[in-house]
């Protein structure tokens, strides 16, 4: 399957064959499915997250890193409007979804995150079965019948690349797996509402290296089907798994590239001093 | 590099005395307390226990203290104690759920808990004229087990919210988190997620507060529960009493047979209180190994 979307424009000079397998170095960036319009985000009176304007490229991996307390996580938070429950939170600007402000009096944050996914930095299954942790959100948002959720579960847990593991214990509690099977069960949870992005808080900076290397492979595979943004402290990771990557520090987003130009070809001086280990 | 000398830490050996000699007064503490409820159980037990028979059990009050019984009060009690868990635990629980989930921080809020925190720390009579007043008066209840019930409610109502409240505080943020991720609303995030994890400790708290509300007497006393019944409750509206008024009656009287007759009802009243404590362990246990 190409893993190419319909539409996508691609450099002339480089044939499908010839273009770097993982990396859409030299494309023309996809048209964005989310993006904020200067967006700033305030915990009181103190802006965690200063007018940032920022496209989200449709079918890639997009990674927002820098320093602790940049506001990386608040900014992700922002996506699915899952800000509102922390007390004492207002924002300004927008964040249009295809177009749309997500932020607008006719949009049911309800229903943005059951369009939009998200997989947190610790992995927090439910206290239920495995089968139970999946099927709940299609169960509850009526998204297929009931006999149909077996099939549902399936192919979920098959993309998140656990059913092999577990296929045989879907009855046993969430709970009873190690950590890393552990995200990759919230991972197919969220694959099972059928969303178009992922948001990812950190989801491997709790796990061990093989696990995170699990997670990593899964997020290649993943990026074929789904828009990725993810969240991460950890830069290889950043660089290893992402298309386009954001640099925020201070509440300010200092960058926005392709991964390689930011890690190879910083346009600022303060994205070269983290990338290359400075500070941070 | 040479090794260091071994420094000596300052008043060690102080200090482990006093670790020690506090250690055994807290021991001997806990065991005072201990031996003073054995004793208690012990007391009762040797006084009460010739008195414990069936016909006991089956037989209504009566002058005669040989045929005397506790029928009506053991039925007075469950009666009581059963309106008492129909009316309270869903009010207490919807108030517990109502604060912790849906209410936004505000003066309002602040009013409502200061006024719960406040209303656990009220003396029971005082709950007592106000059933009296509203219940068995105000609504005409009369002296109705369902008037006493009302009043009982009200009593351990802040209790079961308070507890209710810390046991629902105690679930995770992140599980409510990953069920709204997930496209739920706050509804389904609590009945699904937060009151499943909750609902231990709220099992808690409830028997805790039953435990107080079968043991209460002065509020009874208050609302007019009477004290010579000679019948069984058939429905709420009838007349009651309850086992504590049975066995303050009993002590009120000088004949030492009574006073037995008291004993064997506190026995009885201590055996109901257990066999809901070991209801309330067991479904505990069942709901925490079925995760």
């Amino acid at each position: 399957m190409d893993p190419r979307p319909q539409g996508v424009m691609m450099a002339p000079e480089l044939t499908a064959a010839e273009k770097p397998p993982e990396k859409h170095l030299r494309e023309a960036m996809p048209a964005p499915i989310l993006e904020t319009r200067k967006l700033s985000i305030f915990y009181g009176r103190n802006e965690a997250v200063k007018k940032v304007s920022m496209p989200v490229p449709e079918r890639r991996i997009t990674a927002i890193i820098g320093p602790s307390g940049c506001g990386k996580s608040t900014l992700l938070r922002a996506f699915n409007r899952m800000n509102e429950f922390i007390a004492d939170v207002s924002m300004a600007g927008e964040v249009l979804y295809r177009g749309r402000n997500l932020y607008g009096k006719d949009v049911d944050p309800v229903e943005v995150r059951a369009r939009i996914g998200m997989v947190f930095q610790k992995p927090n299954p439910f206290p239920k079965s495995i089968f139970q942790n999946v099927a709940w959100g299609p169960h509850i948002n009526g998204l297929v019948p009931r006999r149909e959720l077996p099939e549902l579960v399936e192919r979920s847990l098959n993309q998140a690349g656990l059913w092999g593991e577990v296929k045989d214990r879907l009855g046993e509690s969430g709970l009873s797996l190690s950590g890393g099977q552990q995200q990759r069960l919230c991972i197919a949870r969220a694959l099972a509402m059928q969303p178009e992005i992922i948001l990812m808080d950190e989801p491997a900076s709790a796990l061990d290296p093989v696990s995170t290397d699990r997670i990593e492979d899964l997020l290649f595979e993943l990026r074929e089907r789904y828009t990725i943004v993810i969240v991460t402290h950890n830069m290889q990771q950043a660089a290893r798994v992402s298309d386009y990557t954001a640099f925020m520090d201070l509440g300010v987003m200092l960058e926005f590239g392709v991964t390689d130009q930011v890690f190879t070809r910083p346009r600022e001086k303060r994205t070269e001093d983290y990338v290359t280990g400075r500070f941070g | 590099m040479t090794a260091g000398e071994w420094r000596g830490v300052p008043n060690l050996a102080r200090r482990h005395w006093q670790s020690l000699w506090l250690r055994r007064l807290f021991q001997a503490l806990t065991w005072l307390g201990v031996m003073l409820l054995a004793i208690l159980l012990f007391r009762i037990a040797r006084q009460g226990a010739v008195w414990l028979d069936w016909d006991f059990l089956t037989s209504f009050p009566s002058r005669f203290p040989a045929r005397a019984g506790i029928k009506s009060a053991l039925a007075g009690t469950l009666w009581l104690i059963g309106l008492t868990a129909l009316i309270s635990v869903p009010v207490g629980v919807a108030a517990a759920v109502y604060l912790e989930e849906f209410s936004r921080a505000g003066r309002l809020k602040t009013f409502i808990e200061v006024n719960i925190a406040n209303l656990a720390g009220v003396p029971s009579i005082v709950y007592g004229i106000l059933g009296l007043a509203i219940f068995v008066r105000g609504i005409g209840l009369g002296r109705s087990v369902l008037a006493g019930a009302l009043t009982m409610s009200l009593l351990i109502l802040p209790v079961i919210i308070i507890a209710a409240r810390e046991a629902i505080k105690a679930v995770p943020q992140s599980l409510r988190q990953g069920a709204m991720a997930l496209g739920a609303t706050r509804w389904l995030t609590v009945r699904h997620h937060v009151l499943p994890g909750a609902l231990p400790g709220i099992m808690t708290g409830v028997i805790l507060a039953l435990s107080r509300a079968i043991g209460e007497t002065a509020p009874l006393i208050m609302i007019g529960a009477l004290s010579y019944v000679a019948f069984v409750p058939e429905g709420p509206m009838d007349g009651f009493t309850a086992l504590p008024i049975q066995i303050f009656n009993w002590t009120a009287r000088p004949q030492q047979e009574f006073h037995g007759l008291a004993a064997g009802g506190i026995i009885v009243l201590l055996a109901v209180l257990l066999l809901m404590n070991a209801a309330a362990v067991a479904v505990r246990h069942r709901f925490q190994r079925r995760r």
